[in-house]
């Protein structure tokens, strides 16, 4: 006990009087710790913010695009034939267990127009359920209701970046925008959505009440959705959604066992899974990397104390002739190797954590350092004194103090 | 007075290439407790392997070696060890300090390995390096003392934990005569003061005579055992004058200087034999 509190404490002496030596000795470790921790929080960062952007748009949302209409052979695309109707999305709501909520959406692109200025925006028709199954909130105002889909009110919600093309920095609530010359007051601002995986942003866009568009804004003759959006339970039940929701579907559109799906059914369950998955495998891959560099600084570590043995045969052969049991010699350099590379692994938590402070800076992700990562990183760096400590510290030990003593 | 040291046929041979040196032939020693006693003799004669046995840093061929109550023969590499830490303390010809410790460092290390706490082991220290007229450089480095100076600081290491017994290997050896009288005379007042057994190896007879009684080895035998002038014995002969040649030159060595040299452990067994002293080897 007293040995071992002895031998850290000369370590560290030792380690401090020879700081230009000790630093290069354990470079290897500074490096291989630095390149854990900011390599591993990056791509940690990185994979957060993807699942961020991909709970933004609701993790445990399905969604029902109509089938494409084929003319002569040329299929015009999802959504373009009228197989889906509002009674479709009501179905779904009623007759799925695993779906608690589900909206029927209409899109249209048209130019909005105020007293201030103009823009095109995307707008897109539904019921009070779109905003909370598209996890979307108002932060200012209000949400549409159920009434004023009933009444076909002539409301609508703005997202941030059509409300700052439209009014500046002025609240855009109880301001008036045309919409194909229908006067639409605004109720509510929808908060900061951001870009979604593709690119898009959500944040430029308008929301009205699906009577609304239907009735006023495009009219009776184009009444068909292009989808219909729903919430399962929880996560978990998104699968079983998009299976009751799919056999209902193929129900009310009466389609024999032999008919295509005149409908696609997807979730965002598999994008969120994949991206997961990929993020794994990147954070495997940093750490393996990583691990080698500190396998290589290990060997580095251990090269520098073989030649510490040789050219300390003889303080060992006089610690021995003092009584020092093989043990003592053993402690004494395997500290002195461990003191090495946890200080090395010190400096490499600081390396790394400046390091992933300026890729975030950059690229704008979070880093995300842990305490479980600084605490493995130190825990690294110790067992890889340990482990290219031992050979050279029982070599020491195992010295002949006759000869040592001799030793020049 | 009991033996602190017995040695029975004590024999220590090396081998070098397919040659068996014997460096000690069944060598019978006792010295009891508190004795002052030099052991002297040509290089090559064994006196450094004889040392090596006392000291219990090596283990002997055959025979016998009891040193402090253990028989070293049968202990293993953890209890020599514990042995030396325990009952021997060491003074050598180049000091053997640690070079990058202080004196007080140097001085605490045996009692570090003894396993005793820091305000122990430091006031220890400090006693001994005052002791020995040392306590104003406690905290100066070997380099930045003198050679007496870094011999006590060798010799308060040897001392600190109170061992029975002093070896010395050519204390004196690379001190200049001035200085090697004091640290002969401050060995001299150690053994007064207490019940230190005290074994000095030395080459040379003035040297020899501080001590209270004198061995000369030749061929790994012990040709000479006799009080000296100090406990009432005759003047000690110098080692030319009992090897009747001169000491030094064309003469195989026992174990110092040969340093492909093989000790060879109890169960083994030598080819062919040949003596120190009528084989040459460069």
């Amino acid at each position: 006990m007293v040995l071992w509190w002895e031998c850290f404490r000369l370590a560290i002496r030792e380690l401090l009087r020879h700081r230009g030596r000790s630093l290069l000795t354990s470079l290897g470790v500074v490096i291989g710790v630095a390149a854990v921790i900011g390599v591993v929080s990056l791509v940690q960062g990185a994979n957060s913010q993807i699942q961020g952007q991909i709970s933004r748009l609701g993790t445990n949302m399905i969604l029902v695009r109509a089938g494409a209409t084929t003319r002569g052979g040329v299929s015009a695309g999802a959504g373009t034939a009228g197989t889906l109707t509002n009674d479709d999305a009501r179905a779904m709501t009623s007759d799925c267990p695993s779906i608690v909520m589900s909206a029927p959406v209409q899109r249209e692109v048209a130019q909005a127009i105020t007293r201030l200025g103009n823009w095109q925006a995307a707008v897109t028709g539904s019921t009070a359920e779109y905003v909370p199954i598209r996890a979307w909130d108002v932060i200012s105002g209000r949400t549409l209701t159920p009434v004023d889909d009933r009444a076909a009110a002539k409301v609508c919600l703005i997202g941030l970046t059509t409300a700052r093309a439209l009014f500046g920095q002025l609240d855009p609530v109880g301001q008036t925008v045309r919409i194909k010359g229908v006067p639409l007051r605004i109720v509510g601002l929808l908060e900061e959505k951001g870009e979604n995986p593709l690119g898009q942003d959500e944040d430029d866009t308008i929301v009205v009440p699906l009577s609304t568009m239907q009735r006023k804004i495009i009219g009776p003759t184009h009444s068909h959705i292009v989808a219909i959006i729903a919430s399962a339970v929880t996560e978990s039940a998104v699968d079983d959604a998009v299976v009751e929701s799919r056999a209902l579907l193929r129900k009310r559109h009466k389609l024999g066992p032999l008919d295509a799906d005149d409908f696609t059914v997807d979730s965002l369950k598999q994008a969120s899974d994949t991206a997961r998955q990929a993020g794994a495998v990147m954070t495997i891959v940093a750490f393996v990397a990583a691990g080698i560099s500190l396998l290589v600084g290990g060997i580095g570590i251990m090269n520098i104390m073989l030649v510490a043995v040789t050219e300390r045969t003889r303080e060992i052969g006089i610690r021995l002739a003092i009584g020092a049991t093989r043990k003592a010699i053993v402690v004494q350099f395997l500290i002195e190797t461990v003191a090495l590379t946890g200080a090395g692994g010190l400096m490499g938590i600081g390396l790394g954590f400046g390091f992933a402070q300026l890729m975030s800076n950059i690229t704008g992700w979070p880093s995300l350092i842990s305490t479980r990562l600084v605490m493995l990183a130190v825990g690294f760096s110790v067992a890889v004194g340990m482990i290219f400590g031992i050979w050279p510290a029982r070599r020491a030990a195992r010295l002949n103090p006759v000869e040592s003593l001799r030793h020049d | 007075m009991s033996s602190i040291i017995e040695l029975r046929g004590l024999s220590k041979d090396y081998r070098v290439g397919t040659q068996t040196i014997h460096a000690l032939r069944d060598v019978d020693l006792d010295i009891p407790a508190g004795q002052f006693v030099a052991i002297m003799g040509a290089s090559g004669s064994g006196k450094s392997t004889l040392l090596n046995l006392l000291g219990a840093l090596d283990q002997p061929t055959r025979g016998g070696c009891r040193i402090d109550g253990s028989d070293t023969a049968k202990l293993g590499p953890d209890a020599l060890a514990a042995l030396r830490n325990r009952s021997i303390g060491f003074v050598f010809q180049n000091f053997n300090l640690l070079a990058r410790s202080t004196a007080l460092e140097n001085v605490e290390l045996p009692a570090l390995y003894r396993g005793w706490w820091s305000r122990k082991r430091r006031k220890q220290a400090q006693a001994t390096l005052k002791q020995l007229g040392l306590g104003d450089r406690m905290d100066h480095l070997p380099a930045q003392l003198s050679g007496g100076q870094q011999q006590r600081v060798a010799m308060a290491r040897a001392l600190v934990t109170d061992p029975p017994i002093l070896l010395a290997d050519e204390p004196t050896g690379n001190l200049d005569s001035q200085t090697a009288e004091e640290i002969l005379t401050l060995i001299s007042e150690l053994h007064e003061r207490g019940n230190l057994s005290i074994i000095m190896v030395t080459h040379d007879s003035d040297v020899a005579e501080f001590a209270e009684r004198a061995i000369v080895l030749r061929d790994g035998r012990i040709i000479y055992d006799e009080p000296t002038p100090r406990a009432g014995g005759a003047a000690v002969p110098s080692v030319r004058a009992l090897h009747g040649t001169d000491d030094d030159g064309d003469r195989v060595q026992g174990s110092d200087g040969l340093s492909s040299a093989e000790p060879i452990d109890r169960e083994s067994n030598g080819e062919e034999a040949i003596t120190p002293g009528n084989r040459e080897i460069s």
